[in-house]
């Protein structure tokens, strides 16, 4: 007789009657479930509320459930409980493996953390031939060396550069227009990539730029060194042109012919474009994606205004509220929602990064969304003159005058002085949300951010009312927005997870 | 089918003591020393003197060995078996068992019979008897496979129930295969102990990954489907535990009626705890064992649970994560995850059915198990230019 059974001894089995049921292993039953920490907010006027768990798990629920599970009154049989189990916002009688998850989790958020600065701005001249009236740092006249970073200075910042422990490091070149100092900016990537040899790190540059300037030059040694291009697109010319001023008024023509010649140099993917969003901007939402689709940007970051440098003194943030943005906002990204059921793939990044927070255990490095604050500790910058700030707005500040997050110089200072001064670790520790009242007991703080720098140039403290502070509305709003279409429409939450995944 | 085991064979000049594992050879121009070693697979060519065993075809070749040639009478066996191929015989149980075929790609060895789960669909299902003999066996075994070997297999039972023993046999396939991958079926219950997870961390095995089953994403019900109270808990910490020590971790989910219905979400659960695992293998059922005692309440014809199927593999996918359809037949799997389908059903185990005939995938095709006789999904049928 011959068996094919894998065991050597196997008999026919017979029908066995030992097996239980479903329900005899489940003891949610036999005592009241332990919460885990979990918060809610509001959604919207139906009585449907946000439910997060510690890491920012998700799940909406009407007043009534919330209401039962937040008064232990959950019962086991309720669908909802099902759901609150499986996302960790309780453990009970039949399993606590929840805790073990979470902590892991927590773990995963926090990790990037200890890497430290990865992203290190060098702001190599101020000079610009452009006059933008929202830049946010002074121009200044073209030719003059003044304001140019020095040989030591920027020899003094890359010692700090390569004290950062961080296993990546991104070293940007911003301006003024970045490529007027081209030589400096060779002498960086030279000197980095020299220095990396013993050190190691994953070493990228970037150089933000109008490519006004841009020429064969530039793009050859961007080519050589493997440099990636990023630069300015606010959208079709006549606007691009009215919010970037230079003389012959072809800004527009220059980026979009800067942009054609830099991917045929560089490749398409390593020239990227952001737009900045202006009163003219408000209502023309499709026009501006329309032009990132005709130059065939496989997304668009549809940003807010921030409120520094020229922008203020210009009036031009207070020139449009933070209500009429948000309507932009979605004007543009319902708009991007449709053109990808038309099966056109097309990303809104800010989105995609909100929901990479709100979808995957990952996070993103977008420093405005991040708690503890992304600044000094995720990016910094060495200005010009060796002064060394908590961020790009830090220095936008500082050029109006405030010199808060100012940390300290590359001649002066040690980078102990500058990464443990009182300067950077106090609205550090101060506007950590998860402690700060109003974000504490959000629902929404997993998601979102500390910003300091915002809340000082706005109301003088690092931590803000965030009643009162135009962030807080602005990513509420957004993340509302988020929710809302993902419950209305699965074609939308699947679209929304293809982003998350990709952000 | 290939008959990888077999009984009540006829022995001849051998005394009835325990089994011996060696390699099988089909030529006859072997090394005496080697010679000793082997077991000789008799065809219609002069049969040589010297090897340690002989394995006929038909009785009436035992008239062609050498004196006192110890042999065995394995017709379906020598039909199939190979050069460099590993066999126990076993002449006290009147058997030998194909260890390892060199020309097959599936090659696993079962450590043990015993199991501290008792899964509704098992199609090995556990017995608890002593059975540490196995394991000697198959640490000879191990010894004997072509170094070339690609992969081999440790399945069970619950080989982590073995203890130490399980440590000596990865330890074996480490040092003695340096090029083999190992992959091992494990409930990964023990390994929520984290001290022993960081030994078999510790082997530093050049090539391991371990299949762990999770079937939902609620306690109770993968509680429910492998009959153990608990059990989900400690997978999963055994999971954890294994990442931690740098072990490859493979998620293997059983597609059946108690699986499909939170296939979405178990895919969900996954992406956001454990989006760290190495591949995740949603699998058709084996239709063998309690499988096919149970199959009343465990079967879901695969085209009832596409939807959920096609939602999870997007979901898992999406997220990044290596992810494979295993024994489904391609035409009751939903044309866009296709690409995911893997052709898994072991050789010897594989088969198709008259409806195939005429379908153009078919060589893609995981086909379905030999042992298939109900559980067959309704909607089998020929894929036919672009259906």
């Amino acid at each position: 007789m011959i068996l094919s059974l894998a065991s050597p001894f196997q008999r026919p089995v017979c029908r066995v009657a030992k097996f239980r049921e479903a329900e005899a292993f489940d003891s949610s039953a036999n005592a009241a479930y332990t919460m885990l920490p979990w918060r809610f907010t509001a959604l919207d006027g139906n009585d449907r509320y946000v439910a997060t768990n510690l890491v920012g798990e998700h799940l909406v629920l009407d007043r009534e459930t919330i209401g039962k599970f937040a008064r232990q009154e959950l019962a086991p049989a309720d669908p909802a409980y099902d759901e609150l189990k499986a996302r960790h916002f309780l453990i009970d009688d039949d399993t606590n493996v929840a805790v073990d998850l979470l902590a892991l989790k927590v773990r995963t958020k926090l990790a990037p953390l200890a890497n430290f600065t990865a992203l290190h701005i060098f702001v190599v001249t101020l000079r610009c031939e452009h006059s933008c009236p929202y830049c946010q740092v002074s121009r200044a006249n073209n030719d003059r060396g003044e304001f140019d970073m020095s040989r030591e200075t920027a020899l003094k910042s890359l010692d700090l550069v390569f004290r950062s422990p961080s296993p990546a490091l991104k070293i940007e070149f911003q301006g003024g227009e970045s490529l007027l100092n081209l030589p400096l900016i060779k002498l960086i990537v030279e000197e980095a990539k020299r220095r990396n040899e013993t050190a190691r790190r994953e070493l990228a540059f970037v150089v933000a730029t109008n490519l006004a300037v841009l020429d064969d030059e530039a793009l050859a040694f961007c080519k050589a060194e493997n440099i990636l291009v990023s630069t300015s697109l606010d959208g079709p010319a006549e606007l691009h042109n009215a919010n970037r001023p230079r003389p012959g008024r072809d800004s527009h023509e220059r980026a979009v012919d800067g942009i054609h010649r830099a991917r045929g140099v560089l490749g398409h993917y390593n020239v990227g474009a952001l737009m900045t969003t202006t009163s003219a901007s408000l209502n023309q939402v499709k026009a501006i994606i329309d032009e990132y689709l005709r130059l065939d940007f496989g997304g668009i970051f549809l940003r807010p205004l921030s409120p520094y440098g020229f922008a203020i003194k210009t009036k031009s943030y207070a020139a449009y509220s933070r209500e009429r943005w948000l309507e932009f906002y979605f004007e543009g990204l319902d708009y991007i929602i449709s053109l990808n059921r038309q099966g056109f793939d097309f990303i809104e990044h800010y989105a995609a990064m909100v929901l990479k927070k709100m979808l995957t255990p990952l996070q993103t490095s977008y420093v405005d969304l991040m708690s503890p604050a992304g600044i000094g500790i995720a990016a910094i910058v060495y200005n010009y003159d060796g002064t060394v700030y908590a961020s790009d707005e830090s220095r936008m500040l500082a050029e109006m005058g405030d010199q808060t997050f100012a940390l300290g110089n590359v001649h002066r200072d040690s980078f102990e002085d500058i990464m443990l001064g009182d300067a950077l670790l106090e609205p550090l520790t101060q506007s950590f949300a998860g402690s700060v009242p109003g974000c504490s007991s959000c629902a929404f703080e997993p998601w979102c951010g500390a910003d300091p720098v915002f809340h000082h140039a706005t109301q003088g403290d690092p931590v803000g009312k965030k009643p009162l502070s135009a962030f807080c509305t602005r990513s509420m709003a957004l993340f509302r927005g988020l929710i809302t279409r993902m419950e209305a429409d699965d074609d939308v939450r699947a679209l929304f997870e293809k982003w998350a995944n990709r952000a | 089918m290939i008959p990888l085991r077999a009984r009540a064979l006829e022995f001849r000049g051998a005394s009835p003591a325990s089994a011996e594992v060696i390699r099988v050879s089909l030529s006859a121009d072997r090394p005496a020393i080697i010679k000793a070693q082997e077991g000789f697979v008799v065809g219609t060519g002069p049969v040589p003197e010297g090897f340690a065993w002989y394995l006929l075809g038909s009785v009436d070749d035992f008239q062609r060995l050498p004196i006192d040639a110890r042999a065995v009478i394995a017709p379906a066996q020598t039909m199939f078996l190979g050069q460099g191929d590993v066999i126990a015989v076993d002449p006290l149980r009147k058997a030998i068992r194909v260890l390892y075929r060199g020309n097959s790609p599936y090659n696993h060895f079962l450590l043990t019979e015993r199991c501290n789960n008792y899964c509704l669909m098992c199609s090995q299902p556990p017995r608890d008897v002593d059975d540490n003999w196995i394991v000697d066996e198959v640490l000879r075994a191990i010894q004997l496979v072509r170094r070339d070997a690609v992969e081999i297999g440790f399945t069970g039972g619950e080989p982590t129930l073995l203890g130490e023993r399980f440590f000596e046999l990865v330890q074996a396939a480490a040092s003695h295969l340096p090029g083999t991958a190992l992959h091992i079926l494990s409930n990964g219950r023990r390994f929520s102990d984290g001290e022993f997870a960081a030994k078999l961390g510790a082997i530093g095995h050049h090539d391991l990954m371990m299949g762990i089953p999770v079937y939902s994403d609620l306690a109770h019900l993968h509680d429910h489907v492998v009959q153990a109270d608990g059990a989900y808990d400690e997978t999963i910490r055994g999971i954890l535990a294994l990442k931690a020590s740098g072990v490859r971790v493979e998620i293997r989910v059983v597609l059946q009626a108690q699986t499909v219905g939170r296939l979405p979400h178990l895919a969900q659960f996954i992406a956001r705890n454990l989006l760290f695992v190495d591949h995740v293998a949603l699998m058709g059922l084996e239709p063998t064992g309690f499988a096919r005692a149970n199959m009343e309440s465990i079967w879901c014809d695969p085209v009832d649970y596409a939807h959920q199927l096609s939602a999870a593999v997007k979901t898992l996918s999406g997220a990044g994560i290596r992810t494979s359809i295993y024994n489904s037949q391609l035409c009751v799997v939903p044309a866009d995850i296709r690409p995911y389908a893997r052709r898994s059903i072991s050789d010897w185990k594989q088969t198709y059915l008259p409806e195939c005939e005429g379908c153009e995938a078919k060589r893609e095709c995981a086909g379905f198990f030999a042992s298939v006789t109900h559980g067959r999904s309704r909607a089998i049928r020929p894929i036919v230019g672009a259906s």
